[in-house]
């Protein structure tokens, strides 16, 4: 027997709908960024032609050899060229998180109680992920 | 051939290169990058695996940077590119929001777990093992088979629970399909099997997903090759957090990757008509065997 429309259609439009921004913004955000990173045209913390020094190095050990944050402390040094690409890359990577708030009430009110569940627990994962309560390096 | 020329070629200058790094301008590599990233995004379309499981073991195995950014790189290319196309597969209803969330929500779970072990491991052992998992997936890659429309007579207690089932419009065909899960438990625990493995090696996983929702759970092919780019970009962002906050994310690495697989997808796509897909698939089989005995034989220290 074939169903009718599924009722988690106007959770998936909007889903959709705000991936599809939230990516494009994402990567407008990265390209400008990388664009006045790689033209010099704002400074970065660690100079372009030393970087390829210590990109051979273990994370751990490139940030205390070129003094990088670790964390959310990169916001610190969002004024910085290589650090500017951050709020593109943060952009994207938070896309997912907002996708998944859009669609938590529409899943409540269309009552899908199991599905409105997943989200929040989705959420949850993202957030602490997101929190950097997951084992970021500090 | 020319591509696999190309890396063969990367692959016996590398150590040079490597030695010489620091002394070449800092754009050199950037420039490389994009061009074996665009190289990539094309193969990949074209091979139907994405541009993730393909990217960590050749710009980890040929390129000086270190395997930490080069995962980092990994995962948010994947991740992009699976945002990209999310929102036409769910408006053509290529792609199950109901089919993707459980199961994205137990590969998110374990892609964070995976993460952390991954960049816990001594470097020799993460390469040894990305070696050991490229050269099985190319083997999966071999011998797996595909089922347009798989049978499934029943749905299983917890696929029916979640409603996992509904009608995929086929476009090609112009007809409706119903379709249900089974095994659904058991794709469960595959999907957290999936996400620790992304996590860890930084891996697209459409070379995972796509065979365990079509032939494990009855999935139809093009349904799950659709929901597969929207888990993994659930799976990805989580793990992806992890990187980023070990500061393993470097712009440099991290953009013209980026920029080069998704042009180079778009023009993969627009060859997807003319290019002989036999060719093309042996060809990524034959890069991943490749790119999985250079990253073994790295991480046990014979080729390095």
């Amino acid at each position: 027997m074939i169903e009718p429309k599924d009722p988690l259609a106007a959770a998936e439009s909007a889903y959709a709908r705000w991936l599809d921004w939230g990516t494009r913004i994402g990567l407008i955000l990265l390209i400008a960024s990388f664009s006045a990173y790689a033209f010099e045209i704002v400074a970065p913390h660690v100079p372009l032609q030393e970087l390829s020094r210590s990109w051979t190095l273990p994370v751990d050990e490139y940030r205390v050899a070129v003094g990088a944050p670790a964390g959310w402390g990169w916001l610190e040094l969002a004024a910085r060229g290589d650090y500017l690409n951050y709020f593109g890359i943060v952009f994207l990577a938070l896309v997912t998180a907002l996708c998944y708030l859009r669609v938590l009430p529409l899943l409540f009110a269309g009552r899908e109680r199991i599905y409105a569940v997943l989200a929040m627990l989705e959420i949850v994962v993202l957030a602490v992920a997101i929190v950097g309560l997951a084992g970021g390096a500090h | 051939m020319r591509f696999l020329a190309f890396v063969f070629a990367l692959a016996l200058a590398e150590p040079a290169f490597a030695a010489e790094a620091t002394a070449l301008p800092w754009w050199i590599w950037p420039a490389m990058l994009f061009a074996a990233s665009f190289a990539i995004g094309i193969v990949g379309v074209l091979a139907g695996v994405g541009g993730g499981v393909l990217f960590v073991p050749i710009v980890g195995g040929f390129f000086p940077f270190h395997l930490d950014f080069v995962r980092a790189a990994g995962l948010l290319l994947a991740l992009c590119g699976a945002l990209s196309a999310g929102p036409r597969l769910l408006r053509s209803g290529l792609a199950s929001l109901r089919l993707a969330m459980p199961l994205a929500l137990a590969g998110s779970i374990t892609s964070i777990a995976g993460a952390l072990i991954g960049l816990a491991l001594p470097t020799h052992i993460a390469q040894t093992a990305l070696g050991a998992t490229i050269l099985a997936i190319a083997v999966l890659m071999l011998r797996a088979g595909r089922s347009e429309f798989p049978q499934v007579l029943a749905p299983d207690r917890v696929g029916a629970a979640f409603g996992l089932g509904g009608v995929f419009h086929d476009p090609a065909s112009r007809r409706d399909f119903e379709w249900r899960t089974h095994r659904t438990v058991p794709g469960i625990f595959v999907f957290a099997g999936i996400g620790l493995l992304a996590g860890m090696f930084g891996l697209g996983a459409g070379w995972a997903n796509v065979p365990a929702l079509n032939l494990l759970m009855g999935v139809p092919l093009k349904l799950a090759v659709g929901t597969s780019g929207l888990i993994l970009s659930v799976v990805d962002t989580s793990a992806a957090w992890v990187y980023i906050h070990h500061g393993a994310v470097l712009p440099v690495l991290v953009a013209p990757s980026i920029a080069g697989v998704m042009l180079g997808a778009k023009v993969g796509a627009r060859l997807l008509r003319i290019a002989p897909a036999r060719t093309v698939r042996k060809t990524v089989i034959a890069l991943l065997f490749l790119a999985g005995v250079r990253a073994l034989l790295k991480g046990l220290g014979i080729w390095n």
